[in-house]
Order: C-alpha cells, then structure tokens, then sequence
C-alpha cells in the first residue's frame, strides 16, 4: 500500500543499495569496532546484551555521536569518511530515529510532534503522507493529545509516524519496545511487522529481546562488547549451533579466584576458588601466587556429570551444587553454587532429565572455558 | 501629591533602566548561559565562577572597580575616549553597564538550570527530525525553556530596579539622568524627609512582593532559593 510511495527513491546501482558501516568508537571502558555490510531493503537487528554497543552502534549511523573512525554509506551516498574528514551532521542525514522511550516534544501537541519533521523536508522529497502514516500506526485519533496524556505504547506509535513522515531512507530504531510492558509491546508489535510488509525502507533495529529480533529481522548482526560476533540472514544465523541467540544464551558467571600455581611449560594460570577445593586453570600470562584474578565463565560453555570425568580433556572441572533452574524451551539454565560464588550452566532438557537433577545436588560440573574479564 | 517631580524622574528612570539591562541580559545571558550548559570545558567552573560573583561582592566593589576602569583613566575608559564616546561614568549609559554586570547571574543562573533540565534528548530528537543547531535552540529549547526565561526576565528586572551601590559609585545622583528610586530614597533620608522616603520605600517593598508572589505562584515553588 504504501510501497509504491517508496519505491519512487531514486534508485540507484544494486551494489550501491547497500548500507556499509565502519565505526570505531573509545572510551574509558568501552570499545566499539564494527564493519557491517547490510542489506539496502529489510529490517536489519542489531542484537547483543547490554552493554555490547546496539546503540552506539545506532548513534554513530544517524549522526547523533561522531566516532573517531568511521566511515557509512547509505544507498550510494556517503554519509561519514573519517578517512576524508566528511561527517554529515545529523540533521543532514536522510534518517528515521525511533527513540527507546519516543522522545516526543512534550511541548507539542501530537500533531505538531509529527509535522515537525515533515515540514522540515522539501516537499518534493514527502513520499509518506500524514494520513498514511496515521493510518498505518492507528494514531489518527490522539492528534490533539499532548505527549503526557499518551500511554507508553501511544507514544511510541507517535514516535514511529514522526520518524516516517520525514520520509527516511534509512529508520533506526532503538530498542522501540524495551520501555512497554507486555500488553503495550504485544500493541506495538503488529504495526512494526505491518512497517515492514508495507514499506520498502530499510530499517535496523536494536533489540536485546530475542522474541522481537525473531519477530522482525531479516538479517542479524550479534554484538558482544563492542564487537560483531556474527552478521548474516536471521535464519542462517538461527541454525549455527556456535551462536548463542536467545539472551540468556550470553549468560555468564563471574568468579573471583587466587592465583594458587602458575605452569611455565602450558602457560596455564591456576586458579584456587575461596572456600572451595575446586581449582580452575586458564591459558595467561605469568602470575604470582596469591593474585586475585577474576574471570567469566559462560552458561553455554558449562555440562555437568554424575562423576568426575576422567580422562577428558577438560581441565576445569568443579564440584558444585545445585541451586535452582528455569527452562528456556528445549534447555535449561541452572544456578550452581561454587563457595560462595554462583556458576550459570545451560544444558538440555533431555541431560537435565537424565541427570534426575535436583535441588542441592552434589555435581560436576565441566568448564569448558574460562576467559578473563576485561578490566 | 506625595512625590515630587525628582521622584517620578527617578520612578520613571528606573523603569527604564531596569527594562533596558533585562533586554539586553536576555541577549547576553542566553549564550552565555547556552555554553555553561552544554560545555564539558574545563572553563566551565572559572567563567560560572565569574558570573556569579555580583551574588557575593559587596556592590560598593563592583562599582569601584567600574568606576576605575571606565573613568578618564581606566581602559575601559581609554577605549571610549579614543572612539570618541567620551566617558561613561556618571552617565546613564554607564549605569546601563553596571546593572548589566550586577544583575549577570540573575540572568544566567535561572537560564542554565532551564537549559541544563532539558538535557540531551529533546535535541537529539530535534536533530534526527532535520532540525540545525540554532532551528533546534528556537523551536525546541526556547520553548521547552520559557519558565527559565520568565524567571530570569523577572529577576534581572526586580534585582536591577533594587539596585543601589554600584549606581551611587558609578553614576552617582544627578536627577533624571542616574538618580534612580533606591538613591532618592537615601536622598530623602539623609534631608529627614521621611514622608517621601516612605512613599517610595513602601513602593518598592510592594513591587518587590508582588513580583516574588507572582512568580512562586507562577512556577509553583520552583524557583530557586535565590
């Protein structure tokens, strides 16, 4: 219905119609180093815990923060080349951005809120009406509604038609349903599927909610702190047993140890846990006994057994007890206590059954990696 | 009639005095207030510190100091006389720079909180929507500001109508050119004519009251304690 308003973009070479993005963002703590290659058509999530960088990455597409390197190109048009020194303004930049919690002007009215965009467009370049955008979101009888007097979900349907009424060529969306509670996401989320069939925009949008990302993307990019762990087709993405995908997937425990050996020959640190007799070794550089080093050890990468495994390969292996549990469909995520410490497991339905695990159960449990924490 | 010719001179010199420096604070006062907002420069707390000083120098010292430096021999001073303005102690002009200086911070403070409330977001907003830097300032941050104007409008006017130290150094007490209401008063005084000084004491303890009542029933006890 509304396609054919799009469609009329100038069109330019196929390649072209790509979205290429390099960021490389530092700051005290944080480090962001992307190169994407997105679709020009689709909705594109950026999907990672907090804290990865989504919406650092967002920030740097529309403009709103500068990265010191940098370089974007948005369906054959340059938009930043920090190799150049260009860096199209944010206000220059022909962009939707769709606020985690809307950003209305609390000043303006719900219809002025939507104007204000639109009338600062050449007319020639409105390719989506106001009645078609209130049409498409449902907001046609809240335009005399001030912002404060809009539920959550309101509001972000306001926010939406604001951003498309400017007629992007690109819609950012930031986590546009993070601040709704369940019934107000359960409202939104039709609009932004029917977004999607109706409008040929390309759109990437930032999520820590694996349900909305399965909901809504074509293409996935994983972030995990600040780097691209994964970038390519949802569904291909969904199938690779090496990524986690559902959030809890990235779950990961945090334990302190004390340097208790150091092996020069395998460089191997071990690591004793207070309070236990477990030992935990990792691969790193020369310590001296008694350093505390803390390191993280992900769900995903801890089974459990019965006994102790001998002869395996594994070289962590940590007598823990179990605390408690909660399914995630055909998986379990179980809290193990280590000391005074906690240790996050995720395993299948079919081994947890196997396992007769209970609560206060004596196990092992087998890491098969522990990495260190950044500091 | 209870108050002289001299006393409506000094009313009516007033008045425009304390409109005149307002306007003009409004002006200066908002980018100055704008920076002290936005800036992460290290400036930031000696140029705050600055504006603020006319909250806490006795006014006797600033006006010395402005007499000084705008005298014959001050660079203030200097300057005019080599563009040919002569001058401005002791004139009207002169006292238009001093309440300028002495009612900074009433103008600036109120602003920089109203603009510091708003933050980033609307901004941002504003940005993303095509909205340039000063479309943004006039059609998102005045608005969303216009307590902070009215507050720091009514401040700057009411502190500079009570203005009086910085006057009698700088502009001294001629009648209808710098003989402002708060300087009749003590000219009263000092002749014992207690009924005028009266008249136009209560005057401006009335026009002092009314002006506080309206703006903490206006902003609802926003205001700040200064």
């Amino acid at each position: 219905m509304l396609s054919h308003w799009f469609s009329k973009a100038p069109v330019k070479k196929a390649d072209d119609g790509r979205i290429q993005a390099r960021f490389k963002v530092q700051h005290p703590g944080f480090a962001l180093d992307v190169a994407l290659d997105l679709p020009g058509r689709g909705v594109s999530a950026l999907f990672g815990p907090s804290g990865s960088g989504k919406t650092s990455c967002l920030r740097c597409f529309a403009g709103l923060d500068r990265p010191a390197e940098g370089y974007l190109q948005v369906a054959g048009e340059v938009w930043q080349d920090s190799a150049t020194g260009y860096f199209l303004p944010a206000h220059k930049r022909a962009i939707g951005y769709v606020f985690q919690d809307a950003n209305l002007f609390p000043h303006l009215n719900v219809r002025r809120n939507l104007e204000y965009g639109q009338r600062r467009i050449p007319t020639a370049q409105r390719r989506v009406a106001l009645d078609q955008a209130l049409e498409l979101l449902g907001i046609g009888h809240l335009l005399a509604r001030m912002p404060a007097a809009l539920s959550g979900g309101e509001r972000q349907r306001v926010g939406i038609a604001r951003a498309l009424v400017t007629s992007p060529r690109l819609l950012l969306m930031d986590e546009p349903l993070a601040s709704l509670d369940l019934k107000r996401k359960q409202e939104v989320l039709p609009y932004l599927e029917r977004l999607h069939e109706e409008l040929d925009i390309p759109v990437i949008y930032v999520s820590h909610a694996a349900d909305e990302v399965a909901r809504l993307a074509d293409h996935l990019v994983l972030l995990d702190e600040g780097q691209v762990r994964a970038s390519g087709p949802l569904k291909d993405l969904l199938l690779r047993s090496d990524l986690p995908f559902a959030s809890e997937d990235d779950a990961e425990a945090v334990i302190d140890g004390l340097v208790s050996d150091y092996d020069m020959h395998y460089g191997l640190v071990t690591l004793s846990v207070p309070g236990t007799a477990a030992c935990l070794r990792l691969p790193h550089a020369a310590l001296p006994v008694g350093h505390r080093l803390r390191v993280k050890i992900k769900a995903r990468d801890v089974s459990l057994s019965l006994q102790r495994a001998e002869g395996s390969s594994l070289l962590n292996l940590l007598p823990v007890t179990v605390e408690h549990w909660h399914d995630l469909n055909a998986q379990v995520l179980l809290t193990l206590r280590l000391g005074e410490q906690r240790l996050l497991a995720r395993i299948t339905r079919y081994a947890f059954d196997q396992l007769a695990i209970h609560a206060g159960q004596a196990i092992w449990a087998q890491i098969k990696s522990v990495s260190m924490l950044a500091p | 009639m209870p108050l002289t010719q001299n006393d409506l001179d000094a009313i009516l010199l007033t008045l425009k005095l304390a409109s005149l420096t307002t306007l003009l604070l409004l002006l200066i006062g908002t980018p100055i207030a704008w920076w002290l907002a936005r800036t992460a420069s290290w400036l930031k707390r000696p140029i705050g510190a600055i504006v603020a000083l006319p909250l806490v120098l006795p006014p006797t010292v600033l006006g010395f100091y402005l007499l000084v430096s705008m005298g014959p021999n001050g660079f203030f001073g200097q300057l005019t006389q080599s563009l040919g303005l002569g001058t401005f102690t002791f004139t009207f002009t002169g006292l238009v720079i001093g309440s300028l200086f002495y009612s900074l911070p009433f103008t600036v403070q109120p602003l920089q909180n109203a603009f510091e409330a708003i933050g980033r977001a609307p901004l941002e907003a504003a940005a993303t929507l095509r909205a340039g830097p000063w479309d943004s300032f006039f059609s998102v941050v005045v608005p969303l500001a216009r307590p902070g104007f009215i507050t720091a409008a009514v401040l700057s006017f009411a502190h500079t109508v009570g203005e009086f130290g910085v006057v009698l150094m700088i502009g001294g007490n001629i009648p209808g050119k710098t003989q402002v209401v708060s300087v009749q008063i003590y000219n009263h005084v000092e002749t014992m004519e207690y009924a005028q000084a009266h008249w136009l004491a209560g005057g401006m303890l009335a026009f002092a009251f009314i002006v506080l009542l309206a703006l903490y029933s206006g902003r609802a006890g926003k205001l700040r304690a200064w």
